[in-house]
């Protein structure tokens, strides 16, 4: 189907379905109760899944295949956000135009980047592309103030021009839309206790998602891909029969940008503000963990990392000391400090400690990233097959 | 089209009598029940504290969080009532607001717009909250206010300081108890004046950004409006933690005043830097070099240590104030955490205040009803003494505090002494002049 094979036609179903019926998957408990704590699915962070995923399925066309690790990916998805954003100010709140010149600039912006960085490689071409993610952050906060907004970004506001759109009506707000569908609508429906949520803007970034998806597996399916995963695995031997790496891997690091610039502007499109801060080493840095924790160079990999750590950010933060009495409330009070006062330090403001321990194991124990953990699970369940018992197979995944 | 936005907390609330054991799933539709986004109908309210746990700033956020926690104490009954006792509103029980039962939600906002907003639309979208208030950062504060604009909820700002929050970012949905740069400008420039001399010259450091260039721009105005001159303004990039470069150039510079526009680990660094550079032991133009920092918070005078004694600068309140409010808060929050509360923790604890009283007055949470109960209220026992919430920008005006350095601190809270209390007809400007457009309030629902 769609031009692919069988394995893949099956995967991308699985992500069509799982993406589908995220708003139940990820609120399994009813709401009221203990565990609704974690429930994920409201629209804000079911949005940040996807569009993290986008950004880091993007980042794997270039990490994953070529090895190129680049270290400043955070700014092509802020240069996207400011074009969107801009597009929202002077054109119409609707979302095709803001998000379409966001991939543009940023693939632009990544092709002037790529252009200096890729002369060099290895740890090089990581200070080279983090160097200009700092300048670009170091610009947007301060520098291009009167552009970016420097510290408190861009937001609508009632007064941009918006040519394209009619004046608002008193008391309105100008509000990102698809052809007058409003990104922040949504349609709950309420099923005994639990509560699902609906939202436009999710599943308009859904679909942006399963597109960028489909896309990237035929990229790895491609005469490209196999030659972009030539230059990772050898590229001294690919230069020596005469082939210049150069133009394929200039080509994935502007692919790639342009999904970061994508996923910018559908940060903006879902949520209409933009500041410096997206475009900070440290997001770089973020992605970059999403890639690895997930499984670098898997096509699946990518999304899931971002799922784990979007999920870390939001819900683990949130449990304050006051949500861990009350769960070990049953608990005598000596002994509910103690445990509370143990586990403390991992949630809330920890929750990037919890965070690292993962990513230490996962690292250690699971280099092949999440995926690699599901497939030892997989492998598990197959052993009366008797071609895959290897020794391997028997171990439990360390998690 | 249609908004099919329904509350949370009704459509659950709803379904849970309705579908008590009924397993056939039941669909509510549009416009059915809520008048206004996370209407509460149980029998609590539920508000988000957004404040800075980690990050530069996460000591001022753990502050404004025990703030919050007392404010929510005291509004449920517990305690010795707080700033309820002096407070010249009795509309608040202590029964919990409009009779229910206050709870809250905490998130991190990390001190980045991105983090804070994601923080506040979970606590607005998952948890229900009907208003959102804290930030310790102006790019926070005006980023989250922009986002309870469009869903729909009050935003209660915590510290931020500078001119946009209630000025060319202003939003209906929006308030502010704390002062801003215009008015540290104003209240500074008649004691530098009075002090130093009207024909000073003056050196400005300003951190590269946002509130940087609206504290230079306020206290450079009021300076000069006074006779002094500005001899150069320097930039210095918010991640500098060495200013010795910067320093440097001061003296050759034949300026003999220093301003500081830093905040936070930034002031302490070049504060610091001067300080070692012996600046204040310089004669420039037959007069003594001075360093003025025109916004001071305890904690920042806290990392400078001694460098700070003898420098002016103005606070938005100071726990050795004596008038009967600050005494009270000085006293509940000092029983509960056994030390006296910062500037940070006042204004978020007076801001939970203001909102829960205001919701009393109006006789609902909807926020087009609160935002006209604080629209021009006037009150008076909360440490500040008579202040407006002003209706055209929702911003407070009240007396600013000039603050020195102490000279013999007697503990490590005791770091700064007030100066003079300038007045609130001192500090007010007008509502235009920062630009911004306030829009109309939105319920949203």
């Amino acid at each position: 189907m769609l031009g692919l094979d069988k394995k893949h036609t099956n995967l991308l179903l699985l992500v069509f379905v799982l993406t589908l019926l995220a708003p139940f998957i990820l609120n399994p408990f009813p709401e009221g109760s203990g565990m609704a704590q974690f429930n994920a699915g409201y629209p804000d962070l079911m949005q940040r899944f996807v569009i993290f995923g986008i950004f880091a399925i993007g980042f794997n066309i270039l990490f994953g295949l070529t090895g190129y690790l680049s270290f400043g990916h955070a700014a092509f998805l802020g240069v996207g956000s400011y074009a969107a954003m801009w597009m929202m100010k002077l054109l119409t709140m609707n979302i095709i135009p803001a998000i379409a010149v966001s991939v543009i600039v940023a693939g632009l912006f990544a092709l002037l980047v790529g252009w200096i960085s890729l002369r060099r490689s290895g740890i090089y071409f990581s200070i080279l592309t983090l160097a200009f993610a700092q300048m670009s952050y170091a610009l947007a906060y301060s520098v291009l103030t009167p552009i970016t907004g420097g510290e408190t970004g861009l937001q609508p506001k009632l007064q941009d021009p918006r040519i394209l759109d009619g004046a608002l009506e008193a008391g309105a707000s100008p509000k990102a839309n698809l052809f007058g569908l409003e990104m922040g609508s949504s349609f709950e429906w309420s099923v005994g206790s639990w509560l699902f949520t609906f939202n436009v803007g999710y599943y308009v970034a859904a679909i942006a998602m399963l597109a960028s998806f489909y896309l990237a597996i035929r990229i790895f399916n491609s005469p490209f891909g196999m030659m972009l995963r030539a230059i990772k695995s050898n590229q001294q031997r690919l230069n020596y029969t005469g082939l210049n790496a150069r133009p394929y891997t200039l080509a994935a690091f502007v692919v790639s940008g342009m999904y970061a610039g994508l996923a910018g502007g559908l940060m903006v499109a879902m949520d209409t503000q933009v500041g410096a801060e997206r475009m900070f080493w440290t997001a770089s840095g973020e992605v970059v963990l999403m890639t690895i924790l997930g499984g670098a160079g898997t096509l699946i990999g990518p999304v899931l990392g971002a799922g784990m750590i979007k999920y870390m950010e939001n819900i683990m933060s949130k449990i304050n000391s006051t949500i861990l009495h009350e769960w070990f409330a049953f608990l005598p009070d000596g002994l509910e400090d103690f445990v509370v006062t143990l586990i403390y330090p991992f949630i809330g403001k920890g929750w990037h400690l919890t965070l690292g321990l993962i990513f230490m194991l996962v690292v250690i124990f699971l280099p092949g990233g999440l995926v690699e953990g599901g497939q030892r699970i997989a492998k598990l369940f197959k052993r009366k097959n008797p071609s895959s018992d290897t020794p391997d197979g028997k171990t439990t995944p360390a998690e | 089209m249609s908004k099919m936005n329904l509350t949370r907390r009704g459509v659950l609330k709803t379904g849970a009598i309705a579908g008590a054991g009924v397993a056939a799933p039941t669909i509510f539709t549009a416009q059915s029940a809520a008048a206004f986004t996370n209407e509460p109908t149980g029998s609590s309210v539920t508000l988000g504290f957004n404040v800075p746990q980690s990050g530069p700033y996460a000591d001022e956020g753990a502050d404004e969080l025990r703030a919050y926690e007392l404010a929510v104490e005291h509004l449920n009954g517990g305690g010795d009532g707080g700033l309820m006792n002096t407070f010249s509103s009795k509309a608040l029980q202590g029964n919990g607001i409009l009779g229910k039962k206050v709870e809250y939600v905490t998130g991190d906002t990390q001190t980045k717009s991105d983090a804070a907003r994601a923080s506040a639309r979970s606590m607005i979208e998952k948890d229900g909250a009907v208003m959102i208030t804290g930030g310790s950062s102006s790019g926070v504060a005006v980023a989250v206010q922009a986002l309870c604009q469009e869903a729909g909820v009050i935003f209660m700002a915590g510290l931020t300081h500078s001119n946009d929050t209630t000025g060319k970012d202003k939003k209906a949905n929006g308030f502010r108890h704390f002062f801003n740069s215009y008015m540290s400008g104003a209240a500074l420039a008649p004691i530098l004046a009075n002090n130093y001399g009207t024909d000073r010259r003056a050196y400005h450091l300003t951190a590269d950004y946002n509130w940087g260039y609206t504290t230079e721009e306020a206290v450079r105005t009021s300076t000069e409006a006074m006779g002094w001159e500005t001899v150069a303004a320097v930039k210095t990039p918010l991640t500098q933690t060495d200013f010795s470069s910067y320093i440097a150039p001061v003296l050759q510079s034949g300026a003999d005043v220093l301003v500081l526009n830093h905040y936070g680990g930034n002031m302490v660094n070049s504060l610091t830097n001067a300080v070692q550079f012996g600046l204040r032991d310089k004669l420039v133009n037959d007069k003594n070099f001075e360093i003025v920092v025109p916004l001071y918070s305890r904690l920042m005078a806290k990392g400078a240590g001694a460098n700070v004694k003898g420098i002016f600068g103005s606070t938005n309140w100071h726990w050795s104030l004596q008038d009967e409010g600050s005494k009270q808060f000085v006293q509940s929050f000092g029983t509960k955490y056994g030390f006296p509360p910062s500037q940070a923790a006042h204004t978020c604890y007076v801001q939970a205040l203001l909102y829960a009283d205001a919701v009393e007055r109006a006789g609902s949470f909807n926020p087009c009803a609160v935002g006209e109960a604080l629209s021009d209220f006037e009150f008076d026992g909360m440490g500040n003494g008579p202040t407006l919430y002003r209706g055209e920008d929702h911003q407070c005006f009240k007396d600013v505090l000039v603050v020195k350095g102490k000279e013999n601190p007697t503990s490590e809270f005791d770091l700064l002494e007030i100066v003079e209390v300038t007045p609130t007809s001192q500090v007010t400007y007008d509502a235009s002049i920062f630009g911004g457009e306030l829009g109309a309030c939105n319920p949203g629902a």
